[in-house]
């Protein structure tokens, strides 16, 4: 055996690495401690409004009373729309960019750009081209359908690109194999391509869903402040977001039920992004890793 | 560990066919170029490949021996602006040809890559996928995945976890896996780039004995840097040399010509080990 030697460079270099380590776990653990601190603030202010009154009632009182059980219908309309329009146009984009569209492709280049683009947008300007667009030019008034939609145009590009890396990630032998085997395009994608991207699929769909839920400015024009329990998604609907808004901004003695609506979202949040990686998990662990012996 | 007596490798029946190097062309390659964009990796090569028999490619890396390989079964379809010039016949038919089916072609003639690439499903579905999209069904799926697996030397290893995935088995596995694949689907020839440059000695044993074992039913074509695996599988060996960047064939024969008594001086330097 050689016996590895602790020189003096050696030993100092050990000092730096110590100090270097400890510097970025301090940091990581500030990062850890500002959400703690959010969470911690949220559950002690918000966890005595919780209540199974406070998740089914509608609200009374300008929301100071009552609960917030249309304003959760509303918020997951929204979200059901946002995502219904999203997951097929997002996918076949990302899937017409990762497969279709090689770098240097010139339709390509120009739908990426305009992606990039897209995504740096404010969400104001969203908000009043979905109101211009959407409520006033097709006509779909202040709805749960309007702002859905408007959140659409807002996560499309994340959700996208997003998935056009997790396609882009695939290893080409996988294409080279298929080709060789006399597979279609169409098959390879579907049974081998999108299930091997999933990982990226999962991770542009909870940054979606993060962004769709936290939306307040864009949604304000689109689908309306109404905190009336919806009866279609013609309806005009107050999410979430929105009524946290008001409560804390435009109601006096209303911040107790606006931790509680913020508790309630966070969860909704935490829940959603678990249950997608979990099933996303889940799906790779039963179709890639398999069980050895 | 496993006390099971039956040996891992396991060959299946040998089919009836044209016994081994009989000189029955099956497939001829005329004045044949390739070009990628306005760059010539290729020119005018011809060289003919008999039935059943395994003909080892061999060359420095660069003088287009996997391009070469690639036009066999029109896999330079995919690359951009790749063109291919000259006439490939396959049984007397130009691959080129219009009314050519670029999907029964790659059927016909499979093809083995460098690295092995099973999908990142099951075992089974490896091997039911391709065969469930050329249209065999469910029952006939079953049994030519046994045959296949069994052909292979597969299938004492894997018949207990067929439903676990493919990545979890060996390199060498993974290899005949591929093997296996591209044999499920019946094909005549079978194209190979280097099948054991990924593997250890012991899994490339498996896999030359495995090559032994499908000639005569196949006819095979076997890119390989390592002439002492090219001597000992070769019916025929053909070498390529690269000259001002392109490539091209140097000398066709018989293993025993290419490697005991080569014609061309280069070529006798090359197996030597003297140039290259």
């Amino acid at each position: 055996m050689i016996e590895l030697q602790h020189t003096g460079a050696g030993r100092s270099g050990g000092l730096a690495d110590k100090m270097a380590g400890f510097i970025f776990k301090a940091m990581a653990l500030g990062v850890a401690l500002l959400f703690l601190w959010l969470l911690t603030d949220l559950v002690r202010h918000g966890l005595g409004s919780i209540s199974v009154a406070f998740l089914t009632e509608a609200p009374r009182n300008a929301g100071r009373e009552g609960g917030i059980g249309p304003i959760i219908v509303s918020t997951l309309s929204i979200l059901g729309v946002c995502l219904a329009t999203v997951l097929p146009l997002g996918m076949g984009t990302a899937v017409f960019l990762g497969e279709f569209a090689p770098p240097g492709h010139g339709f390509g280049t120009l739908v990426r750009r305009s992606l990039d683009v897209l995504a740096g947008v404010p969400s104001i300007v969203f908000g009043l081209f979905g109101n211009a667009f959407f409520c006033v030019y097709l006509g779909l008034g202040f709805s749960i359908l309007s702002g859905g939609l408007t959140l659409a145009c807002m996560v499309l590009p994340i959700f996208i690109r997003s998935c056009e890396e997790g396609l882009r990630a695939v290893p080409s032998s996988m294409r080279h194999a298929a080709a060789a085997l006399g597979m279609s395009r169409f098959t390879t994608l579907t049974h081998i391509l999108l299930p091997a991207a999933l990982p990226g699929l999962a991770v542009g769909l909870v940054l979606g869903i993060g962004r769709a839920l936290a939306e307040t400015a864009a949604l304000i024009f689109s689908s309306g402040y109404v905190d009336r329990m919806p009866q279609s998604i013609h309806d005009s609907g107050r999410s979430l977001s929105i009524h946290i808004y008001e409560l804390s901004m435009n109601v006096a003695g209303g911040d107790g039920a606006a931790y509680g609506s913020a508790l309630v979202l966070i969860s909704m949040l935490l829940v959603i992004n678990g249950l997608a990686s979990h099933i996303a998990g889940k799906w790779l662990g039963k179709h890639q890793m398999g069980e050895l012996g | 560990m496993n006390l099971d007596r039956n040996p891992s490798f396991t060959a299946g029946p040998m089919l009836s066919g044209p016994p081994c190097c009989t000189p029955h062309p099956h497939i001829v390659v005329k004045n044949l170029s390739v070009r990628y964009g306005s760059v010539s990796v290729i020119d005018d090569l011809s060289l003919t490949f008999n039935k059943g028999c395994l003909t080892t490619l061999i060359g420095p890396s660069g003088c287009g021996k996997t391009s070469f390989l690639s036009t066999l079964n029109r896999m330079t379809d995919l690359i951009p602006g790749c063109g291919v010039g000259g006439s490939i016949c396959i049984e007397g038919q130009n691959i080129h040809n219009p009314e050519v089916d670029v999907v029964s072609l790659r059927r016909q003639v499979g093809m083995i890559f460098q690295k092995p690439n099973p999908f990142p499903l099951s075992i089974r579905r490896n091997l039911l996928l391709p065969l469930r999209e050329h249209g065999v069904g469910k029952k006939e799926g079953a049994e030519r995945m046994e045959e296949v697996l069994t052909q292979t030397g597969l299938w004492h290893e894997v018949k207990d976890r067929l439903n676990t995935s493919a990545l979890s088995l060996s390199g060498g596995q993974q290899q005949r896996l591929c093997i296996a694949r591209a044999l499920a689907l019946k094909p005549e020839i079978l194209l190979l780039d280097e099948p054991c440059s990924a593997l250890d000695p012991i899994a490339t044993g498996v896999v030359e004995d495995l090559l032994l074992e499908l000639k005569g039913r196949y006819t095979l074509i076997v890119v390989t840097h390592n002439l002492a695996q090219a001597r000992r599988l070769a019916d025929h060996a053909a070498f390529f040399w690269v000259k001002d960047g392109v490539g091209h064939l140097v000398e066709q024969g018989s293993s025993d010509q290419i490697f005991q008594h080569p014609e061309e001086r280069l070529t006798q330097a090359y197996v030597n080990g003297r140039t290259g």
